[in-house]
């Protein structure tokens, strides 16, 4: 038994590059929530809310997510109401009649197409996708969504474009339906910090992250606990495994 | 009506003395997990059938939690799934207890079955046990397929489709059957709803047949790395407190690197277009299983060629149906084993051959786990193809080689093998 184990943990090695992702080389960039104690860059995620409200969302819905979530970004609860009420929803009256108001905590963001066919029919029928969850949704995760961002470069001389799609770096094929959706300076963020492409990219991608994955301090957090309890459980049990079998041995 | 004698009080306390007397499930406990005989030489292999329970335990709780809050509609799950995992208190914890629950459960009992493989578990008097033990793997597998469909993502809804359509290979009934499991023409609502009830009851048809297989494995008792049965008590210790603790211990630090991967790896058993609701109108660049199905799908797919009557170009069974049986063919291969292997040695501590021989089963299940991942083109699929060859090679070679196998001597007992100390 003891020979074999080395020779199947080669084997497992082996084996563990099919699980591997392929593809272009993403440009990796170091995300602070990642990792064991890693946590969300709060005044990054902020920042990137502004940059989905203000550029992406025109295109893409975020249909989990609820603006009462916002509050979990470090909003007061005055703030989040704000925050909805930027956006107008419409609702159904006692009277069994549309009306729009404006949106509250417990709405989900809004969409911005009636419904997909809508979407497809503005946007060239392509379908802009939900960001909810597209940081899990992507090989790659974060990577993938900063270098898409980032990756409008000038077409190859040599690249056969369709008409009607862009050339982007890491999408898969390199046409891409979106056009070019950052430029320098296309939002005001109020801490100051300089809108460059890559800066936006930056925080609206750790924005998506948190989206994906608001739970994630929570988990982390708990595990941590989770953890220190289990080792100490397995010292308990070690050692009366141990004493007992002793008599054994 | 003769009344049975009356139990002499075994018990110090009247309640339970009181119980025992109507219904022994004190005796039987006792009998069974107290008292029971364990080789005491038995290693931390051993462990892994508790393991594997308490990883059915962890998959039924978690389960019946999650259906709560699931609404088995295909317009609707993949967003229940989600608002589970973002509205209700601890959902992302249950939902991803459960997911990686999948994982570490096959994990168990694929080393499990390897200890199997590897002391002759199988072998007499333990066939019926072995055999029990592959139909819970078969019930494993399909419970964890339709589970897999339940989040309604594009690998649910695409692995549903590509597995579904296997059936089709059967001769004359294979569309109709197709179109009969699917509950229509298309993998839809139907087919959802009842993946769902299937997916419910199931893992409590495998809690009955883990009785069986632990009541079998009572009437024999646990092999050990001998594989010289015990024959006396210097052989053996009772299971409390020996192996109660001992396997307590490999499950606490089973859970421990469980806990580790559910708490901060998630989702690293995980495709990513399973976060991507089912589009039956766009199939994803590829579709791959669970990891804990890749070996088998790589089976699946080597079989490249059609087998048709030479010169005459009559086609008697197509690759596609010669895929589904040799996947099918490997795990209902096993149910064999006791009579494939006809070495009256167990362990194969003794076999140097037959150690050989697992070793390139094993390597060969890597292999396979490795082409299951790939497209089946080029390098992979030549693995695969190899793989399968000494996949089922193994087993005829095993039928033949067992019977006329060099051993190295075995013990006269478990006390008087050298590797157990006095």
């Amino acid at each position: 038994m003891k020979k074999i184990l080395p020779l199947l943990a080669a084997a497992v090695l082996l084996a563990a590059p099919a699980f591997a992702s392929e593809g272009v080389e993403l440009d990796h960039k170091k995300w602070q929530h990642q990792g064991v104690f890693g946590t969300y860059d709060k005044a990054a995620v902020q920042r990137g809310y502004q940059v989905y409200k203000e550029v992406c969302s025109a295109c893409h819905a975020m249909k989990f997510m609820a603006y009462r979530n916002l509050a979990d970004l470090g909003y007061s609860e005055a703030q989040v109401k704000a925050m909805a009420a930027e956006f107008n929803v419409t609702d159904i009256n006692d009277d069994g009649e549309a009306y729009d108001r404006p949106a509250r905590p417990s709405d989900h963001f809004k969409s911005p197409f009636a419904n997909d066919r809508a979407a497809r029919a503005a946007n060239g029928g392509a379908l802009p996708p939900d960001l909810s969850l597209v940081v899990k949704a992507r090989a790659g995760g974060e990577d993938y969504v900063y270098s898409l961002l980032t990756g409008y470069v000038d077409k190859p001389a040599n690249f056969e474009l369709l008409a009607g799609l862009n050339y982007n770096k890491y999408f898969p094929g390199h046409q891409i339906a979106m056009a070019k959706p950052l430029s320098e300076g296309q939002v005001t963020y109020g801490d100051g910090t300089t809108s460059s492409v890559e800066q936006m990219a930056k925080d609206v991608t750790q924005f998506l992250a948190w989206a994906g994955e608001p739970h994630m301090e929570q988990r982390k957090g708990m595990g941590i606990k989770v953890m220190l309890f289990m080792f100490a459980f397995c010292g308990i049990m070690m050692a009366s495994k141990k004493k007992i079998w002793a008599k054994v041995h | 009506m003769a009344h049975p004698p009356k139990n002499a009080e075994k018990f110090a306390n009247p309640v339970v003395q009181w119980i025992d007397e109507r219904l022994p499930i004190f005796t039987m406990l006792i009998k069974e997990y107290g008292v029971f005989p364990m080789p005491k030489n038995c290693n931390y292999l051993w462990s892994f059938g508790g393991i594997a329970m308490t990883m059915l335990g962890i998959m039924i709780a978690t389960g019946i939690l999650l259906a709560m809050s699931y609404t088995p509609h295909n317009t609707l799950a993949f967003e229940s799934v989600e608002r589970t995992m973002r509205d209700i208190n601890f959902g992302w914890l249950l939902r991803y207890v459960h997911m990686n629950g999948a994982s570490f459960f096959f994990i168990a009992v694929y080393i499990h079955m390897a200890r199997g493989l590897y002391y002759g578990s199988y072998k007499k008097p333990r066939e019926l046990l072995w055999i029990v033990g592959v139909i819970i793997l078969l019930l494993m597998m399909a419970t964890a397929f339709m589970g897999y469909a339940l989040p309604w993502s594009q690998m649910s809804g695409w692995g549903v489709t590509v597995i579904t359509n296997m059936f089709s290979a059967i001769p004359l009934v294979g569309d109709g059957l197709v179109t009969w499991l699917w509950g229509g023409f298309a993998v839809d609502n139907p087919t959802l709803n009842r993946f769902f009830a299937l997916h419910f009851l199931l893992p409590f048809v495998i809690a009955g047949v883990v009785f069986i297989h632990v009541w079998a494995l009572h009437m024999t008792g646990s092999n050990n790395p001998t594989g010289v049965e015990p024959k006396s008590s210097k052989d053996t210790v009772p299971f409390a407190p020996y192996f109660s603790t001992k396997d307590s211990f490999a499950m606490v630090v089973y859970l421990t690197i469980f806990f580790a991967v559910v708490f901060f790896a998630p989702l690293a058993l995980t495709e990513v277009d399973h976060f991507r609701q089912f589009d039956p109108m766009q199939t994803p660049p590829h579709i791959v299983p669970e990891w804990y199905f890749l070996p088998f799908y790589a089976i699946l797919r080597a079989i490249t060629f059609d087998i048709s009557i030479p010169f005459t170009g009559i086609l008697i069974a197509p690759a596609k149906l010669l895929g589904v049986m040799a996947m099918f063919g490997s795990i209902i291969l096993l149910m064999f084993l006791p009579w494939i292997d006809g070495n009256a040695v167990k362990s194969a501590r003794y076999r140097p051959t037959y150690k050989m021989m697992l070793l390139f089963l094993l390597v060969s299940f890597f292999g396979l786990m490795y082409s299951g991942a790939k497209p089946p083109e080029g390098m992979p699929l030549y693995i695969g193809q190899a793989g399968t060859v000494y996949y089922f090679g193994h087993f005829i070679i095993l039928f033949f080689l067992s019977r006329r196998e060099k051993t190295l001597p075995v013990p006269n007992s478990i006390s008087e093998d050298p590797c157990v100390k006095k």
